[in-house]
């Protein structure tokens, strides 16, 4: 009985299985590549909002403080949103008219919520409270980027699980002074290892053990 | 669930009693599967999730791997999808004091037939979250039962009615008030419940002061104690009792724990006389005398199980060794020779001690125990006698009858009934469905579409006590105001808010109406800071509102009255308040269903309990199908064997077998009103049982998560305890262990868990519930040992099968700091913290349940099919934000409320003053009437859980396996009569 497949049957077998690797390792590679790229993450994406807020202007320009709208963020876990009566705070009286603040004045004529698209966001298992940190020396900046710069708030990082346990395992590496928390374009005034150290110290916090504790954040 | 042939061994009883008998020692059980070791109770043991792969017995091989193939490829999409971007909707106008993160309490009460209990609720963002008690309440002092934990549900409860409507047709408000004021003739009869509020009654007078013919009649299926306490009195009075000063306590059928109106002080007060160790050796006794085991019961000394009808006779017996003027009992009976030692006891502590009569005792029995009291000089001390705290005290049965009357003789133009649905828990012989139709127009205001709500005319959707203004007195007479935490969710309106329309004022709000009245009431003149003050604390501190004490005199006319007594060998039928759902209010609350009973351990049903001798001489098992008749009425129930139930006895709890109102009621239990009879409320003799051969599934907890009989409860009498108070001690053996020993330098956190001031009330089981956001499962997978609780009550039984004593034992997670859990998990997704908690990572968790499988107290609950319902809107709005709602296939258990130990670090931290004993409060710690839960931090020299981890009286469960559990249990100290011999 002759041979059914030609010997060169047996190169082709060879590519194929080679090819079948080298396409799944090109899919996973993809899928990798996709889920860091900001396609995925939306690092740096403009996101639509219903009333254009230029941070850059009101923080730059203005010189208002983070806690001007975002009253939450030293007290509760959540840094919230301002109610619409804090933008009327001054817009009633400065560009009244403005047509692209007509969401805003109807809001606060009618009542109903602004109804803004967020832009960070965690999973549900996971408890972040910005109370603590940063009464405890985790400066904005830190999380969200230079928000003064932006004309629409876009994110400044994807918060994978390793962004928050690079802190905790060495906070030393980004506390700021209670001064400077709400600083943009922060630079530390000495070496930031010294500093942090004596920040750790002065702020008491626990040890990094205890810091990666499951329970700090998942409950 | 009605099968017609199950082969179910039948127990051999006599059997079970000759092994019992020949043990030494004390021997603890759970059930009488357990005792019998039957194939059910090993199978159970065997396998911790029995049966669990039953879904799948219908799958062909082939199906399975289709499906397992499928839900690979399902599953890797679902992880490749991009998290979607929600939306913030801040407010337009922020509410004062609100930080959205941070939750809001508010002070309210809570009504239970008619009477408040003091509550303090949780609000986030405007969402009530978690009822607790009022701290400052003199009657919740903090504490809370399993009913006001289950409240907040049925706030939320998505079966609620959403619309007015007249015969079915939607309407509106408008349309009601119109037809209200254009119909209402001259013949209005109001049927309410117990009525303690003030500002309720007045209206109600006023209304009846504008229509002469009114009448205001008051019916509450369990309130029905008043006719007979008039009777002996010869005047309405009301009766508290200080448990907190009694030394000896006599019930006569009285379930104080638990089902009067002032229960929850009660068990406060019983609980505090419950601890030799912290009172240098001195504590109360209890003795009890009733048919059925009920939680007053299970924590008594002595109890004597007799018919309900034959306390009677041992009132009289024990009457006439007190000297007191009454007819002589009429015959004899079992437990008689208990008069002598108990008299004495009770002359002994003169003063300070108490005999209470049951709501459902007849006026004779009433009439003995109060002139009992006054023989012992309890009154004034422990018993004090005041005005009637309700507004009207009436005989609820008397009044329904009249308005019976009424209604049958067609005069009545217009029937006002405001809550309580009557429909369902009239007595059978009224025929009260069929009457509520022959009123020209009929109104009732309710929670639910229900029984009451599908016969009248109108049925207007009520207020929640979370959504309306009003107020309220409890038992002893506080007044607290109820005030709203939420908008109503469907448009409810209150009692007040409906009486208005009668009175001319259609739109009068709730709020108008309650602080107009009390602006005229309390004549202050500085009224404005008193009802702010008033609304922060919850309740008015105006002396003036108490009731006066009084001092009245025993009708001796009641006490000369004859016995008429039931022969002996007379099977009787008891009617109670279901251990769970009390009347039928609650039958439409899941959490309430799925709460084991406390003593029966029944979920999602009743039964008819029946004591082992009855159930031998029939051949009956549990879940045996019998007819019940009784006079001209019959009912199918399946039986239970209850171990402790009075020989010739039988209890039906009353509250299941409801047909309209709501989706979780349908088809659980049976409904015992329908044999229930005005004449014969709460007891009847002469009942008739025949099998019917078929079995019903019933689905109970007894046997789950068992640790097999090891020396798991340890308790002793008082008199051994002061000899030796380390009795609970294990042998002084050096434990050695093959692991390094770890340090906690920071906090320790630990508990403590008293099971001799444990009640076995079930209050924490449901405070976990509530603020855990654990799910319920439903029968079905109950029936499978899937039940989530994170903290269970095990419940035991000691000594023999017809008079066994009880001991409860609540089980949360241990935290053993030689975890059993954490070295199996392959993802480490149980793993210690620095404080020594044993925690719980679902995101992490894959479901092997290998931890499950490793803990040797069986405290790990696994959630096989996503129980959480995420989608309906309003359960949504209920959960605890603080805590994750678990998905389908993970691992949970009790996290010592992680959640609350977070914020006080947070608190901590960021204010600079450390925690101190007590800012870390557990949900059950927190909701637990007697104190027997506590909580702290085991490094804080002066906390209160480390005093008590220090009492001689600590042991840990299964301590001799090493695993150093963090929470640990005080031994339980007993107070018996040493002259009593208790029946064998």
């Amino acid at each position: 009985m002759s041979q059914l497949f030609p010997a060169r049957s047996n190169f082709i077998a060879k590519i194929s299985i080679l090819a079948v690797v080298l396409f799944m390792a090109a899919i996973a590679g993809g899928l990798v590549w996709y889920i860091y790229s900001p396609a995925f993450t939306k690092v740096g994406v403009a996101i639509p909002q219903p009333v254009p807020f230029p941070h850059n202007f009101h923080i730059a320009a203005l010189g208002l403080d983070c806690r001007y709208c975002h009253v939450g963020v030293d007290q509760s876990s959540f840094a919230d949103l301002p109610p619409t009566e804090t933008c009327m705070s001054c817009h009633s009286q400065i560009a009244t008219t403005l047509a692209s603040l007509q969401p805003v004045r109807d809001s606060y004529a009618n009542g109903t919520p602004i109804q803004w698209n967020r832009v960070n966001s965690l999973p549900d298992y996971v408890y972040f409270n910005h109370q603590i940190h940063v009464n405890k020396g985790v400066g904005c900046e830190t999380c969200h980027g230079r928000v003064d710069t932006e004309t629409t708030a876009v994110r400044a990082k994807y918060f994978y699980m390793s962004t928050c346990t690079e802190c905790h395992s060495n906070p030393e590496k980004y506390l700021r002074p209670q001064a400077n928390i709400y600083d943009m374009g922060y630079t530390p005034s000495e070496a930031q290892m010294t500093l942090g150290a004596k920040l750790v110290k002065e702020y008491d916090i626990m040890p990094p053990n205890q810091l990666v504790d499951c329970s700090i954040c998942h409950r | 669930m009605t099968t017609d042939n199950k082969s179910q061994e039948q127990l051999d009883l006599a059997a079970l009693r000759k092994r019992l008998a020949s043990q030494h020692g004390k021997n603890y059980w759970r059930s009488l599967n357990e005792l019998a070791e039957t194939e059910e109770f090993s199978e159970i043991v065997k396998r911790e999730f029995p049966r669990q792969a039953q879904f799948l017995e219908e799958f062909s091989r082939r199906d399975f791997l289709k499906v397992l193939g499928a839900s690979l490829a399902l599953a890797g999409l679902a992880a490749c999808s991009p998290r979607e971007i929600g939306k913030i909707l801040p407010y337009s106008t922020a509410p004062e004091d609100l930080i959205p993160g941070k939750p809001l309490y508010f002070a309210s009460a809570m009504p239970k037939d008619g009477y408040g209990l003091g509550v303090l609720v949780r609000s986030e963002m405007g969402r009530p979250i978690k009822v607790d008690g009022n701290p400052r309440h003199p009657v919740s002092q903090g504490t809370s039962d399993m009913f006001m934990q289950a409240s907040i549900l049925d706030l939320y409860d998505p079966d609620r009615a959403k619309n007015i409507t007249a015969q079915g047709t939607v309407k509106t408000w408008d349309d009601f008030s119109a037809a209200l004021a254009a119909q209402s003739g001259p013949n209005l009869r109001i049927l309410t419940g117990t009525v303690s509020s003030p500002s309720l009654a007045d209206e109600i007078q006023a209304v009846l002061a504008k229509f002469p013919q009114a009448k205001w009649h008051q019916y509450s299926p369990l309130s029905l104690t008043r006719g007979a306490l008039t009777q002996v009195f010869d005047q309405p009075v009301s009766v508290q009792y200080h448990f907190d000063k009694a030394s000896v306590i006599l019930s006569l059928d009285s379930d104080f724990l638990f089902r009067e109106p002032g229960s929850l002080r009660y068990s406060q007060d019983f609980g505090i006389r419950r601890n030799p160790s912290e009172s240098n050796g001195s504590m109360n006794r209890l003795y009890v005398v009733e048919s059925s085991l009920t939680l007053t019961g299970s924590n008594a000394d002595h109890r004597l199980a007799v018919r309900s009808a034959d306390v009677e006779t041992f009132a009289r017996a024990l009457a006439v060794r007190m000297g007191i003027q009454t007819g002589a009992p009429a015959d004899k009976m079992p437990g008689l020779d208990w008069i002598e030692p108990l008299a004495d006891d009770l002359l002994s502590a003169k003063g300070s001690s108490l005999v209470i009569a049951g709501e459902r005792q007849p006026a004779i029995v009433h009439a003995i125990a109060h002139a009992i009291n006054q023989a012992l000089g309890a009154v004034g001390n422990t018993v004090v006698y005041t005005d009637p705290v309700e507004s009207n005290p009436i005989d609820q049965l008397a009044s329904l009858r009249d308005l019976s009357q009424d209604l049958d003789q067609g005069i009545v133009d217009t029937l006002l009934i405001l809550e309580g649905n009557p429909a369902y828990t009239a007595p059978a012989d009224l025929d009260f469905p069929g009457l509520i139709q022959k009123a020209k127009m009929s109104v009732y205001l309710g929670l639910h579409a229900d029984e009451t709500a599908a016969l009248t005319t109108w049925h207007i959707p009520a207020a929640h006590y979370l959504e309306m203004w009003g107020d309220l007195r409890s038992y002893e007479g506080t007044t607290s105001i109820v005030q709203p935490l939420i908008e109503p969710l469907y448009g409810g309106k209150s009692s007040l808010e409906v009486l208005a329309i009668l009175l001319g004022q259609k739109d009068a709000k709730g709020y108008d109406l309650v602080q107009k009245y009390w602006q005229n009431r309390l004549k202050e003149s500085n009224f404005e800071v008193v009802w702010k003050q008033t609304l922060r604390d919850g309740f008015i501190f105006d002396i003036g509102l108490f009731p006066q004490p009084i001092a009245p005199q025993v009708n001796s006319s009641v006490l000369a009255s004859v016995q008429q007594s039931l022969a002996s060998d007379v099977l009787e039928i008891t009617f109670e308040p279901d251990p769970t759902i009390w009347d039928g209010q609650y039958t439409n609350n899941a959490w309430l269903q799925e709460l084991p009973k406390p003593l029966t351990k029944l979920t999602w049903d009743n039964a008819a309990l029946v004591s082992p001798k009855i159930a031998q001489s029939l051949a009956l098992n549990d879940g045996d199908i019998i007819q019940i008749k009784l006079g001209e009425r019959s009912l199918e129930a399946p039986i239970y064997v209850q171990p402790g139930q009075a020989e010739n006895s039988l209890a039906i709890s009353l509250g299941y077998g409801r047909k309209q109102g709501g989706k979780v009621l349908e088809g659980t239990g049976f409904n015992a009103y329908s044999i229930r009879t005005s004449s014969a409320p709460w007891f009847a003799g002469d009942v008739q049982i025949s099998k019917t051969g078929k079995t019903y599934q019933l689905a109970t907890t007894r046997d789950h998560q068992s640790m097999e009989g090891r020396d798991l409860i340890r308790e002793t009498s008082l008199a051994e305890y002061l000899q030796n108070p380390n009795f609970a001690q294990d042998s002084p053996d050096e434990q050695h262990s093959l692991y390094a020993p770890v340090n906690y330098p920071g906090h320790a956190w630990g508990m403590s868990i008293n099971l001799g001031s444990c009640i076995g009330c079930n209050a924490c089981v449901l405070a976990c519930q509530a603020e855990n956001n654990i799910p319920t499962v439903g029968k079905d997978q109950v029936s499978r040992s899937r039940e989530m609780h994170w903290l269970r009550i095990d419940r035991y039984f000691q000594g023999s099968l017809d008079a066994p004593s009880v001991a409860f034992e609540p089980v949360p997670c241990m935290h053993c700091e030689q975890a059993p859990c954490e070295p199996v998990c392959p993802v480490g997704a149980t793993a210690h913290n620095a404080e020594g908690i044993n925690e719980m990572t679902y995101n992490r968790c894959v479901g092997t349940r290998y931890c499950s499988n490793n803990c040797p107290y069986k405290v790990r609950r696994f959630n096989f099919l996503k129980y959480e319902d995420d989608t309906t809107p309003s359960l949504k709005a209920m959960r605890n934000p603080d805590v994750s709602v678990r998905m389908r296939g993970v691992m949970e258990k009790c996290t010592y409320c992680i959640q609350r130990i977070n914020a006080a670090r947070i608190q901590a931290e960021v204010s600079g003053n450390p925690i101190k004993d007590g800012d870390v409060r557990t949900a059950c710690q927190q909701a637990c009437p007697t104190q027997a839960i506590v909580f702290g931090d085991l490094n804080d020299t002066s906390s209160q859980v480390r005093k008590l981890k220090d009492s001689p009286l600590t042991y840990a469960l299964l301590g001799e396996l090493g695993t150093k559990p963090r929470t640990t249990y005080l031994a339980r100290v007993t107070n018996p009569n040493l002259k009593i011999k208790d029946q064998a």
